[in-house]
């Protein structure tokens, strides 16, 4: 029986926590067989990259279908199927779900079981969110990501734990809910009785399938789009997070352990924009030109803002976070200039930031580990004292600010050119938040490396272990990959991407096509129509 | 009254002896014999459910609607309530074993009564008659009260039931003259004849103030606002299995009938009173979700989570689609079985030798037991309408409902208010997982585990795998389907 390798790779982490759950109660072998199934995890995910063709196009893009009825009589089916972008985005999950275990080893000392089995219970609720391909599908998914994350911060949390899981969840699923309803609203929508889909000859009943909808989405009339779309921005938006909705993610990631705020900004954050690209776009082609000047405002206050704010910050972990929501306003402007680049800058910008943020809460979970004090003040001069630490502390920060040669700088620049392209000041707001997101890193690990090491408790703090070495090296050799050689990650999404600007506004190719010259870059495109 | 009639009614003829034989089992010599009760009661309902499953293959090419002068209907409809409030009623049984044992009131009598309102429900599935209805709901309703009331040296106990009887009482008389009003104007308390009768009439005011004061009655029973201020008191003060009985079987019961005589006697009039009802859908879900947020007494806090549910329901009736219909069924169902998976964690737990109620004495129950614990998260996920629990599939059908009939607000109160039920709901989980230093006392006997199992089980099967719940249902909408007129959903 042919069980699909998706599924395998979905279903390995559930299996693996059940496995814990009735099996093991010594904290050791928890522990490794934790890091034992998300390993295996991550080489299956691997496999998946080396048998995946970035080259078929059209519908073809979407492969290792796996479609089984589920609920008949509503439409429902089980379909998996991924395209590049969803690849990449699996990669990291199953790659930052492997770093989020290992590097709890140490950072955990209680209820070490349940921890484990949430963790893994979470991953498999992200894989499955990126390989749905039914709206239903999708949505359990979505939903069952929340339950693990509400527990993983409300359990090892910071001080404030309860508020920020709470806080949290409440805003997360009243977006979701909202996304139920345009859901609901794209379903039934139809003519007199008969459904949409019918009419237009793709079957006889209503469906979930969300390929069926990327077929229709523009057939759909722009006023009911445009309140579609607004479920949907909900849904996604506090996801993100885009300002204003960000109020959730700096208590989330604050209060939450280490891992949980490796997870939540590698992953789960991307479930957001992953949203948009697979589905606001494509299936609402209307309402996104519409509505791309407020969004790209929005994600353009959110780089500024978040910027300014994360300067101001005198927790560590604080300032990361807001950091996030400055990274994300990036990934949103390149999104919605509508073309080629800015899609391609703005999923490798979703890739990098997992990285290189995942990588900076890591580091500052290390320093807490050690002294229990996330304050800026309390250090200065640790460079002295833990020197492998510090040097790694700088790659991790140097990427995040998109210095050349390392990841963040290929998705920032690829976003900004995109940008360019469609408004040239919409890349000059952008360019301040590199220069705002360069400062607050720069000043931050000038106030806790440099200077005089005069905190007697930062004497004696021992510098990284192996453990730490090792996963920390692995995640700067990503970073270098992806700065020097990022060509199999744009081959991958390559015709994804022209997938998605195709449905989303199919005159960018015609435009393209229409001069002599054949370039590939028009230089206006019209906002709206 | 043929031969034929009597298969029909077969079942409730059968429980009815077994509830009289209940009753005098004391007299005959039984009295001290407590323990036997359960058992005998589980019997009944064990004979009776098999009695419903056996008549409805007997029944299935007749024509429902001539049995007893059109009173009376062994449809798929009423059978799948039927066997639904005799599987929730053996539950009941099963949550009230220790309580019993524990007090010094007489099973036997305690049980009668139990079945004796288990008769009333099953007329009230099957009632295509208003009279047949409203004699079924007052069998219900009285034996309701005295339950209510049974622990008759609790204060609290006491007061719920004096203050469920007059408001019952009143409730019920404002319904009778809602349909006597209705029986003046359409000159029939038959269901299809008042449909037929009604499709004629363009407009009336009797008729009209008759709809009200029925739907008002039936509001009552299904704890919609602004009828719904007996629902707290009721259910704090109430002994927890009987609030139990009420929040579940009991009120199914009434859901029953709230959707058979809307879908099959008063379609024709929806344009009249649909907007009432989409206003008290709203204000059930708002006030009802609101007011559970600052309840510290879990019984309190569920009953105003009753009442929000009763919005939720409200949705599939007056959105008199096949999608809500078959949400009515659906929700029921599975707000039944999350209920009792809830109230017998509920009673596991003990303080100062009493049952549990408050938020705080969950406090650690995850350490104490665990598994239990899991199960009471799964059950308010469920409650919250979060996957992969059946609540989920539950209100997406009643949402659903609502978006197709174009209900657009009302659908959005409806998830906003689902996601603030969260809140109170997790406060729950708060106390049971992020808690910690405290120990939970708990009791854990076999039968609240079977409920709580059987529970988990309904709640997570259904909700990972739908499909053959949904067809079920699908099939027991038929018989109204067909007399409602109801927009059919074509995705078959």
């Amino acid at each position: 029986m042919d069980i699909g390798i998706l599924n395998i790779v979905t279903y390995l982490p559930l299996l693996g926590a059940a496995v814990i759950l009735f099996f093991f109660s010594d904290p050791k072998k928890i522990r490794y067989s934790a890091t034992l199934f998300a390993a295996i995890d991550f080489l299956w995910s691997l496999a998946l990259w080396w048998n995946f063709d970035p080259t078929a196009s059209g519908t073809g893009i979407f492969q290792f279908r796996w479609t089984r009825a589920w609920i008949p009589s509503l439409g429902v089916n089980y379909d998996f199927g991924i395209d590049g972008i969803a690849l990449l985005l699996i990669v990291l999950t199953t790659f930052m779900g492997l770093i989020a275990i290992w590097s709890s080893y140490s950072a955990i000392d209680h209820r070490q079981k349940e921890y484990y089995v949430l963790l893994l219970l979470l991953q498999t609720g992200m894989i499955g969110t990126f390989c749905a391909l039914d709206f239903f599908l999708f949505y359990v998914f979505w939903e069952v990501m929340l339950v693990p994350m509400y527990f993983l911060i409300g359990i090892w949390g910071g001080p404030r734990k309860l508020y920020a899981a709470i806080k949290f969840f409440l805003y997360t699923l009243a977006g979701s809910v909202l996304m139920l309803l345009s859901i609901l609203g794209l379903y039934f929508f139809n003519d007199d009785g008969i459904p949409f889909l019918h009419i237009h000859g793709l079957g006889n009943g209503y469906t979930f399938s969300i390929l069926q909808y990327h077929n229709i989405g523009h057939l759909i009339p722009p006023q009911l789009q445009f309140w579609l779309f607004l479920g949907f921005f909900f849904g996604f938006a506090i996801k993100v997070p885009m300002f204003p909705f960000h109020t959730w993610l700096p208590d989330a990631h604050t209060e939450a352990p280490t891992a949980g705020s490796i997870i939540l900004a590698a992953v789960l954050l991307k479930m957001g924009t992953y949203g948009f690209v697979r589905i606001a776009l494509p299936i609402l082609p209307d309402a996104t030109r519409q509505l791309i000047v407020p969004i790209v405002v929005l994600s353009i206050i959110g780089i500024i803002y978040g910027a300014l704010v994360t300067l101001v910050q005198k927790d560590m972990k604080k300032l990361i976070a807001y950091s996030s929501v400055s990274h994300l306003g990036f990934v949103m402007l390149g999104m919605f200039a509508l073309n080629p680049m800015g899609l391609k800058g703005s999923v490798i910008q979703m890739v990098n930031h997992g990285i290189s943020t995942g990588a900076l809460f890591f580091l500052v979970g290390v320093i807490y580990e050690r002294r229990h004090s996330r304050m800026i003040a309390d250090y200065g001069g640790l460079a002295k004292q833990m020197p492998m630490y510090a040097t790694l502390f700088l790659i991790a920060a140097l990427s995040s600010m998109g210095l050349p040669a390392l990841n963040g700088f290929i998705g920032e620049f690829t976003i900004l050119v995109g940008a360019a392209n469609r408004n040239i000041w919409w890349a000059v707001f952008a360019a301040v938040g590199i220069v705002l997101g360069a400062a607050y890193l720069l000043w931050l690990y000038q106030r806790v490396f440099w200077g005089p090491l005069d905190n007697p408790a930062n004497k004696t703090v021992r510098d990284l272990n192996r453990r730490e070495l090792a996963l920390l090296v692995s995640l700067v050799a990503c970073m270098v990959w992806i700065g020097i050689y990022p060509k199999p990650i744009f081959d991958m999404i390559d015709k994804p991407v022209e997938y998605v600007v195709q449905k989303v506004d199919p005159n960018y190719y015609q435009a393209a096509a229409t001069p002599a010259t054949g370039g590939r870059q028009p230089a206006t495109v019209e906002a709206s129509k | 009254m043929t031969w034929s009639d009597v298969v029909f009614m077969l079942p409730e003829i059968v429980l009815t002896i077994g509830a009289s034989l209940l009753l005098i089992a004391p007299v005959m010599g039984w009295r001290r014999r407590d323990a036997a009760a359960k058992w005998a009661m589980l019997a009944l309902l064990a004979v009776t459910f098999a009695t419903v499953w056996v008549c409805s293959y007997a029944v299935a090419g007749m024509e429902q609607s001539r049995m007893f002068q059109a009173m009376f209907a062994l449809d798929s409809f009423s059978i799948f309530f039927k066997l639904l409030f005799i599987a929730a009623m053996a539950m009941i049984t099963l949550l009230s074993d220790d309580f019993l044992r524990e007090s010094q009131y007489s099973a036997w009598e305690y049980y009668s009564l139990l079945a004796f309102a288990l008769t009333g429900m099953m007329f009230m599935a099957s009632g295509i008659h208003l009279a047949s209805i409203y004699i079924g709901l007052e069998l219900m309703s009285l034996s309701s009260y005295i339950l209510a009331g049974f622990f008759k040296n609790e204060r609290k106990s006491t007061e719920a039931a004096m203050k469920y009887f007059v408001l019952g009482a009143v409730s019920s008389a404002i319904l009778l003259y809602g349909i006597s009003l209705i029986y003046g104007v359409t000159g029939s308390l038959n269901l299809l004849t008042i449909a037929r009768a009604m499709s004629t009439i363009v407009s009336n005011d009797a008729l009209m103030f008759g709809i009200m004061l029925l739907g008002a009655g039936l509001c009552f029973k299904i704890a919609a606002v602004p009828f719904h201020v007996w629902t707290p008191d009721v259910y704090e003060g109430a002994p927890t299995p009987v609030t139990a009985f009420l929040s579940t079987a009991s009120k199914g019961a009434a859901v029953a009938i709230f959707a058979r005589i809307f879908y099959v006697g008063l379609h024709d009039f929806q344009l009249s009173w649909n907007s009432i009802l989409a206003t008290i859908a709203a204000l059930s879900m708002i006030l009802g979700n609101l007011a559970a947020i600052t309840q510290d007494n879990v019984k309190r806090m569920l009953a105003y989570s009753s009442i929000g549910h009763a919005g939720y329901v409200l949705l599939g009736i007056l959105s008199m689609n096949e999608m809500g219909l078959r949400g009515v069924l659906l929700y029921t169902l599975v707000y039944v079985f999350a209920n009792l998976g809830i109230w017998a964690t509920v009673l596991m737990l003990r303080r100062h030798e009493y049952a549990g109620e408050r938020v705080d004495d969950f406090e650690g129950l995850s350490q104490r037991a665990p598994f239990w614990a899991f199960a009471m998260v799964v059950f308010l996920l469920s409650l919250g309408g979060i996957p992969p629990t059946a609540g989920f599939i539950g209100k997406y059908f009643l949402f659903a409902a609502a978006v197709q009939a174009g209900y657009g607000w009302l659908a959005v109160v409806a998830v906003l208010m689902s996601a603030v039920s969260i809140f109170f709901y997790f406060r729950i989980v708060v106390a049971m997982y992020l808690r910690e230093g405290r120990q939970a006392d708990v009791a854990i006997t076999t039968p609240l585990k079977i409920v709580a199992a059987v529970s988990l089980a309904v709640t997570l099967l259904f909700g990972i795998a739908p499909a053959p719940l949904v067809k079920q249902v699908t099939q027991s909408s038929n018989w109204i389907a067909a007399h409602a007129e109801i927009l059919p959903h074509a995705g078959r």
